[in-house]
């Protein structure tokens, strides 16, 4: 069933409140009328009002007044002023006020029945869209992700399942994609939320400090080791242990790891007693993980061991229709964060993020919607708000030849230099000839944005 | 007010609401409800006057004036109801052609007072505006309006009507 429309009619003439709830009545309205600002304002937080309609003149508070004490709780509020003296001045003030519309006493019944119509649809649309958003929301989100690109919804899916067991997960994709974001949300889906996530970035650390880092040691394991330390994996007990860059570990660590994952159980650096693992392991990588086997950079048993469930997260690139929600997303989460208020962003803006190739990702655009909302001057992201990082021509992942690197690199020299060629040539130890005609074969252009393949 | 509109009038609203319609005698408008500013008249204050004429068997009072009707909020009504209470007022005022600085049409005007007159009949009986547009109970707010409305009430609108006038017999 719909809701009823409220209205409160604020006038302090008996014969105005009377005739205008009836007639609004008679049109399905509930209307409740009061004599003055005091009494508004007391009701207002009786229910949710949809509209009030104000007399300009009344005793004690005026209809402006009161409209600003409304707007200071409710500032949605749609207020329409009522005056029997029209002057153009009090009109504007009304309006800049912020009232919704000004009408003069008596009304035309054909225009106050139109905009109060116009306003119930407005609500309505505005009601729609509130609720329409929270089932996209729902549909399009696992924890912390958004998306509405069909692969990614399927990974959400897939990810919900895996979530409920506690299989081995090996999450690949690019540096940004969210790989770690996806870990989380499996870890929160699954009757482990309860128990510790634990991230260990295999990347980071020395082979030894690795090895300690995941197993711990007993005291007196090894010089410096003065007190008896638990592990990532004793620590991510009942939870989960996240292994990110997994493909960074050198061979020897690949084969304790195996062994730990095979027996369920290891042992502290330096210590003899066992200690059985529970948690579940979900481990990434942004390396081709079936290239380093061939390379025989990583052991193809622990890959399969690693490898229960596999989840392949697409660049963002290929998935350029998440974009717009991405940026909505992340203007709502730095809003909140920065106590900022932008609404949106511009279509122009849009434009930019859309033809961008993000080698880094959703990280990498979250990291310009953080600045762009840091220093947007109106409440719209506007295209001068966008920056993005320069990217020289053929420098993203996908680079291979020597040559595409000594173009990259001649575009990055030339742009430190402000595309000086003498500064340039210096730079890069060739001669200017040499650097014009490199310029040529390259076809390198001074441009804001890095030219699009 | 030309008894042959009043006649015609008995005769339709019989049919449509398939009850016993009878016109009293006319009544002069009452002059407090005179607003001189204006030049029209106040019609919850004629609604107030015939209150004190209901004839005992009627369930409804059906009032038909010339005059051009107002409330103090709107520059014009084409009539008014009591909204689930006992009385209605209509005007021929706005109804007529002329009043538009058109020539006289006097089957429009009467097609027109005809769906006015269910119109507020339909409030007395409780119903607010429908917003089905081949509805009697449309809002109209212009004679565009009236004349492009439906002239009858739709099924759910007339269900209620039926309804109460079932009701009412019966007790």
């Amino acid at each position: 069933m719909e809701k009823k429309v409220n209205i409160m009619v604020v006038d302090d003439e008996e014969i105005v409140r009377a005739s205008l709830t009836s007639w609004l009545e008679e049109d399905g309205y509930r209307v409740e009328a009061v004599e003055s600002g005091r009494k508004a304002l007391e009701r207002l937080p009786e229910r949710e009002w949809d509209l009030m309609l104000v007399d300009l003149k009344m005793p004690g508070m005026d209809g402006i007044q009161l409209m600003d004490e409304v707007h200071k709780t409710a500032p949605e509020m749609l207020v329409i002023i009522m005056t029997a003296y029209a002057t153009v001045d009090t009109a504007v003030k009304a309006m800049k006020k912020g009232a919704y519309d000004y009408f003069v006493k008596p009304f035309n019944p054909d225009d106050i029945s139109l905009t109060i119509r116009k306003i119930v649809d407005h609500h309505k649309l505005v009601r729609e869209n509130l609720f329409l958003r929270k089932e996209l929301k729902k549909r399009y989100n696992l924890r912390d992700m958004i998306s509405k690109n069909e692969k990614m919804l399927e990974i959400f899916d897939l990810a919900r399942t895996v979530a409920k067991s506690g299989s081995t997960v090996l999450i690949q994709g690019e540096s940004g994609t969210g790989k770690e974001l996806l870990a989380r949300a499996i870890h929160d889906e699954s009757p482990r939320m309860d128990a510790p996530f634990i991230t260990v970035s295999c990347a980071s650390l020395t082979e030894s400090l690795l090895e300690s880092e995941l197993f711990g040691h007993e005291k007196g394991a090894f010089t410096g080791a003065t007190v008896l330390n638990r592990g990532k994996l004793e620590l991510a007990k009942d939870g989960t242990l996240f292994l990110d860059e997994i493909g960074d570990i050198s061979l020897k660590l690949q084969m304790d790891l195996l062994r730990v994952l095979e027996e369920r159980e290891f042992r502290r650096v330096g210590g003899s007693e066992l200690i059985p693992i529970n948690s579940r392991i979900i481990a990434a990588t942004n390396r081709d993980l079936t290239a380093a086997i061939a390379e025989e950079r990583f052991r193809a048993d622990l890959y399969y061991r690693l490898n229960v469930i596999s989840i392949h997260i697409p660049p963002l690139r290929e998935r350029r229709e998440d974009i717009p929600l991405l940026v909505d997303h992340f203007i709502e989460k730095f809003n909140i964060e920065m106590g900022k208020e932008i609404r949106g962003i511009s279509e122009g803006a849009v434009r930019i993020l859309m033809s961008n190739d993000w080698p880094g990702n959703a990280r990498e655009l979250r990291n310009v919607i953080e600045r762009a909302v840091v220093v947007a001057k109106g409440n719209i992201v506007t295209e001068a708000d966008i920056s993005l990082p320069s990217v020289p021509p053929g420098a993203d992942h996908r680079t291979k030849s020597l040559e595409e690197i000594e173009k990259a690199h001649i575009w990055m020299v030339l742009n430190e230099n402000q595309w000086n060629i003498v500064r340039s040539a210096l730079a890069l130890g060739i001669d200017r000839v040499t650097l014009y005609n490199k310029i040529k074969k390259f076809g390198l252009k001074k441009e804001r944005v890095a030219p699009k393949e | 007010m030309d008894p042959g509109i009043l006649q015609w009038l008995r005769k339709e609203m019989g049919d449509c609401l398939m009850a016993t319609v009878q016109t009293m005698p006319s009544i002069p408008v009452p002059p407090e409800s005179f607003e001189a500013r204006r030049n029209q008249y106040y019609s919850t204050k004629i609604l107030k006057e015939m209150l004190g004429d209901v004839p005992q068997d009627a369930l409804k009072l059906l009032g038909v004036t010339d005059e051009d009707l107002c409330i103090p909020i709107l520059t014009y009504v084409f009539g008014e109801a009591q909204v689930g209470g006992t009385a209605a007022v209509v005007s021929l005022a706005r109804l007529r052609q002329e009043h538009y600085g058109l020539t006289p049409d006097r089957p429009l005007l009467l097609e027109r007072l005809r769906k006015e007159s269910l119109h507020e009949l339909g409030h007395t009986f409780g119903l607010i505006h429908c917003p089905l547009r081949e509805c009697v109970m449309y809002l109209s707010n212009t004679v565009v309006d009236v004349d492009t409305r439906g002239g009858d009430f739709c099924r759910g609108c007339r269900t209620v009507v039926a309804s109460k006038t079932g009701t009412e017999r019966r007790g």
